[in-house]
């Protein structure tokens, strides 16, 4: 599972059109390189917060990318991991202060899982076989991809969780009223349910089109 | 760079200490903002629950116990008074509520404020199906409990325990403000009242 990361030769020869591409589909963070699942199971149930969530952490991709990639030279190899922690626990805070000072709502529905950001292995997975190798404005374009990639498949399993779990799109009611939802949905069986069935249709799609 | 342990010191202190200074920043520009949207929260809340009034009941709130009373006047008569209350007996612990009273200690309307509750049932307290069954009812005759426990009120379907908390919350602002705010004859039968309701609870 973790083979795609850790091949950084291959993508030497990448535009930088590539780099951005590449999060998106070929190696979609959720289907593809399975990083950071807690947050794709856990605050998926309405569509505004698996968007809000997927913008959180694409916004904490492209700072901490950023910082790493200029501070690459700066960085002892031995302590790498604890450096890479520091700058991303930044970045995660200022995001979260951002969030406080101007989107109180989203703030208050995702709650614990900002903070959480910081643990998230996408991020630090991004930064050790991505930025720490490769050009500022190709890392943040790397952070930028993967992050609208992991927003992508957020919003996609909220949308389905919200539809059939609570009988809305986005908080408009679809199902008329009276009518009862399928609640297992938007509870925590219901996340792996959706997991598993859209990772199983993203294969079939690959499989059909050779991606 | 070479890892030696001077090289790993400073990098990792410099590093740190710029990254500290720079979260020291933006804790100071987003400061001001962050103090607005959580007096607007505070602001929209207390409108919401509270009949039409003319003074500003942010600037009048007292602490009671731990809960939080904004009196609201209009052209100087005391037209009501909201509540911030909380309750630990949720499903997942803790959630505040405000509650907005008549003068008579009748609830003018119920918002919930943060809460954790299982989405998709406990959380369903926000929704006005459940908590607009408070609005214009009087504690002194309306029996805050579950039908389940021989009250009044409706409960979520297969969220029992949140219904019993958002009562319990109710029922504690209820309990404060008529101690405080008003001087009522009636005071003794709701006391005995209320702590029936306490004993006849279960989890």
């Amino acid at each position: 599972m973790l083979k795609p990361i850790l091949r950084p030769g291959k993508e030497e020869s990448m535009s930088n059109l590539k780099h951005f591409t590449n999060g998106i589909i070929k190696e979609n963070p959720t289907f593809v390189l399975v990083l950071g699942t807690c947050p794709v199971l856990a605050i998926t149930t309405t569509g505004f917060n698996g968007f809000g969530m997927g913008m959180a952490t694409a916004m904490v991709l492209v700072l901490s990318n950023i910082f790493i990639s200029i501070l690459k030279n700066y960085i002892p190899d031995k302590v790498r991991i604890a450096v890479f922690i520091t700058i991303i626990a930044t970045c995660v805070s200022v995001v979260e202060l951002v969030m406080k000072a101007f989107t109180p709502d989203l703030y208050k529905a995702l709650g614990i899982f900002i903070p959480l950001i910081v643990v998230n292995c996408l991020v630090l997975g991004r930064a050790e076989a991505f930025a720490q190798k490769k050009g500022v404005f190709a890392s943040a374009l790397d952070g930028l991809g993967m992050g609208i990639g992991f927003t992508i498949s957020l919003t996609l399993i909220s949308i389905v969780r919200e539809i059939l779990g609570n009988g809305s799109f986005f908080t408009i009611p679809i199902i008329p009223a009276g009518a009862h939802p399928m609640l297992l949905f938007i509870l925590p069986p219901g996340a792996f349910l959706t997991f598993g069935l859209l990772f199983a249709v993203m294969n079939a799609l690959k499989r059909k089109f050779k991606i | 760079m070479e890892s030696t342990l001077k090289n790993m010191i400073l990098s990792l202190s410099l590093i740190s200490m710029a990254m500290a200074a720079g979260l020291g920043y933006v804790y100071v520009l987003t400061k001001g903002p962050i103090e607005e949207a959580d007096k607007a929260k505070e602001v929209s809340a207390v409108t919401e629950v509270l009949p039409h009034f003319d003074n500003d009941p942010i600037k009048q709130k007292k602490e009671i116990e731990g809960l939080t009373f904004y009196p609201a006047t209009n052209g100087g008569q005391l037209v009501g008074c909201a509540v911030k209350t909380y309750t630990t007996k949720g499903f997942s612990g803790r959630f505040d509520l405000m509650v907005g009273f008549k003068p008579d200690g009748t609830i003018h309307k119920v918002v919930v404020l943060e809460q954790k509750e299982t989405p998709g049932l406990g959380a369903k307290m926000n929704d006005p199906k459940f908590r607009d069954q408070f609005m214009g009812k009087n504690l002194a005759t309306y029996k805050l409990k579950v039908k389940k426990d021989g009250g009044d009120v409706d409960a979520i379907s297969a969220a029992t325990i949140s219904s019993r908390a958002f009562c319990d919350g109710i029922q504690k602002a209820y309990d404060l403000y008529m101690k405080n705010f008003v001087k009522s004859n009636s005071m003794a039968s709701v006391k005995a009242d209320s702590t029936a309701g306490k004993g006849g609870k279960h989890e």
